[in-house]
């Protein structure tokens, strides 16, 4: 079982970001999961969304308290309290920002990248929403699902233009982050 | 290929399925994606029905209750205060035996606000005569949305199908949508015989004086106790339609020498079957499913906890200056039974605190005691509160 936590702020689209994971999965023939951690749902809030990816049927609905990855669309969370809390050793961490992953002074014993996944979404979409470009590098990164699995989940979603917009945006992201770095992680992790 | 869908869009997909004629409903968390599905479905031209948006869910439940009455197949959909608000109407539609649908997405009641699941809702109108189902999944959603109306419509009593709200109604996982042709082969067209209709006058819900209220209550006992059957059969031949099992009364399972079992009510079934399975260390766990709440089957309830020596009770609600309900009736019912299991009661999970797959474990080492406590808040964090609330 592969289980990732999403973290954003309200407005980002974290929900849309899990939900958009899993459907990529179920398109793929695979089990999944994507449930948001609702708080008060402000905009600009810190929120939290959970996506499990299985072979099997997943039964449990407690939220993931230890993820394979972590997925943070705002790097101003990464010091929040609490946001990697209960990641596993060796997890990887993929960040929204213009910045190296070095000077964010994240934990070493993560694995840090980072993505310009705003500069990304305004450049292709023109609006900086960070979500489908960090969920094409992560799906680069980890080879958990081929690309296409998530542009088919985005077609579920968008038509013309805008479809076409998602799908050169996913291509951009994906060719941003060191494609299968992440894979052997991944592997493991789902076995 | 199944369907990727958020719970609150595949329950609005399934009721459009079944073809009511009125829904009306009032949109509050988390039951909102209910609604708002059911309105796209119907401003996209894809499910044809008269949507009356309302001012209230008191105006949500008459407006069903009279759409019902007059022949319609009706629908609504609500939550927490918006059921409380309801209730009087809950108890009009089975006094006057008018057949509806209802999801209750659970969540809990207020004061303090609490936006969040659990199932205080649901036993705050336990008594209000509805037939009341709980789904363990979004799955088994879909598919007892489409049974509670055959139910409803045979057993001209209302069904309130439960599900828990985030945890299933806001939860995205894969479902197969039956086909329009399974739900219409399932479901006939509603033919109510008692319907309000000018070229035959009936009166519904006058005065009933004392001379006759005892055996209207009794007659409305009697049905709902009856409604077992007709729950039973519907969940039978979906499954024969469809090939899907959802459960009718009571699910059990477990290995054979399992002495202790732990009853549940919704989604928390889930995750007790994972906790159940990555810890084989535990003792031998039977896992209870009530999925039929009203009318508690006492018999199905019986036999599945047969050859138990303990059984836990987990509840998603608390009865101030009782404990738990499923608890207390349980106690109940196995009263006078000679070779009856220690009932153990628990809430767990009050106002949407997470349930961990640890619960299963707390579950069985907080009733291994001879004196269990009457009743008490299993993942209750006592140093929060003073001295004197403890």
């Amino acid at each position: 079982m592969l289980e990732i936590r999403i973290h954003g702020r309200g407005g980002q689209g974290n929900v849309v970001a899990a939900y958009l994971l899993a459907t990529a999965a179920i398109g793929e023939g695979r089990h999944a999961q994507a449930f948001p951690a609702f708080g008060a749902e402000r905009r600009g809030a810190p929120v939290a969304a959970f996506v499990r990816i299985a072979a099997h049927p997943i039964h449990r609905r407690d939220q993931v308290r230890s993820p394979d990855f972590l997925i943070i669309q705002d790097q101003t969370l990464v010091h929040v309290p609490g946001v990697t809390t209960g990641l596993k050793p060796g997890g990887g961490i993929l960040v929204n920002s213009e910045r190296p992953a070095a000077e964010l002074g994240l934990d070493p014993g993560f694995v840090t990248l980072t993505l310009p996944a705003t500069r990304l979404a305004q450049e292709y979409l023109g609006r900086p929403v960070p979500n489908t470009a960090l969920l094409a590098a992560f799906l680069s990164l980890t080879g958990a699902l081929p690309l296409e699995a998530l542009i088919e989940a985005l077609a579920q979603r968008f038509k013309g233009d805008i479809l076409e917009r998602n799908r050169k945006l996913v291509e951009a992201a994906a060719h941003e982050v060191p494609a299968g770095a992440w894979k052997e992680d991944e592997d493991a992790r789902s076995a | 290929m199944p369907a990727a869908l958020e719970g609150s869009q595949a329950i609005a997909r399934a009721v459009a399925l079944c073809r009511p004629q009125v829904v009306a409903a009032y949109p509050i968390t988390p039951q909102t994606h209910i609604v708002e599905n059911i309105s796209k479905l119907v401003a996209d031209g894809r499910f044809d029905c008269e949507l009356v948006s309302v001012e209230s869910e008191f105006s949500a439940a008459s407006v069903v209750l009279g759409a019902a009455a007059a022949g319609a197949r009706a629908y609504t959909a609500s939550s927490s205060q918006g059921i409380l608000l309801m209730t009087e109407v809950l108890y009009d539609i089975s006094g006057m035996r008018i057949p509806l649908v209802l999801t209750c997405a659970n969540r809990a009641v207020s004061a303090p606000l609490n936006i969040w699941n659990d199932q205080q809702d649901a036993m705050a109108v336990r008594d209000s005569g509805w037939i009341m189902l709980f789904c363990a999944d979004n799955q088994e959603a879909v598919d007892t949305t489409v049974q509670a109306f055959r139910i409803a419509e045979r057993t001209e009593l209302p069904v309130m199908v439960c599900v828990d709200g985030f945890t299933l109604t806001h939860t995205l996982e894969p479902i197969d949508l039956p086909s329009q042709e399974d739900v219409d082969a399932f479901l006939p067209p509603f033919e109510f015989e008692r319907r309000l209709d000018p070229a035959r006058p009936i009166s519904q819900g006058t005065l009933v004086s004392p001379e006759w209220f005892p055996e209207v209550r009794h007659a409305n006992y009697q049905a709902l106790l009856a409604a077992e059957a007709e729950i039973e059969a519907a969940a039978r031949d979906w499954a024969g339609l469809v090939g899907r099992e959802t459960g009718a009364l009571v699910e059990a399972d477990g290995p054979g020498e399992a002495r202790t079992g732990v009853l549940c009510m919704g989604s928390i079934h889930g995750t007790l079957e994972a906790a159940r399975a990555a810890a084989p260390d535990l003792e031998p766990v039977r896992l209870i499913r009530l999925r039929c709440f009203r009318p508690l089957p006492l018999a199905a309830i019986e036999a599945a906890c047969a050859g138990l020596d303990r059984l836990i009770v987990l509840e998603r609600a608390i009865a101030p200056g009782l404990g738990g309900v499923l608890t207390t009736e349980l106690r109940a019912f196995f009263a006078d039974r000679a070779d009856a299991p220690r009932i153990y009661g628990f809430a767990v999970g009050l106002g949407g605190r997470d349930v961990p797959l640890e619960t299963l474990g707390r579950a069985l080492a907080s009733s291994a005691a001879d004196n269990p406590r009457h009743f008490a808040v299993l993942d209750l964090e006592p140093e929060k509160l003073p001295e004197e609330d403890r």
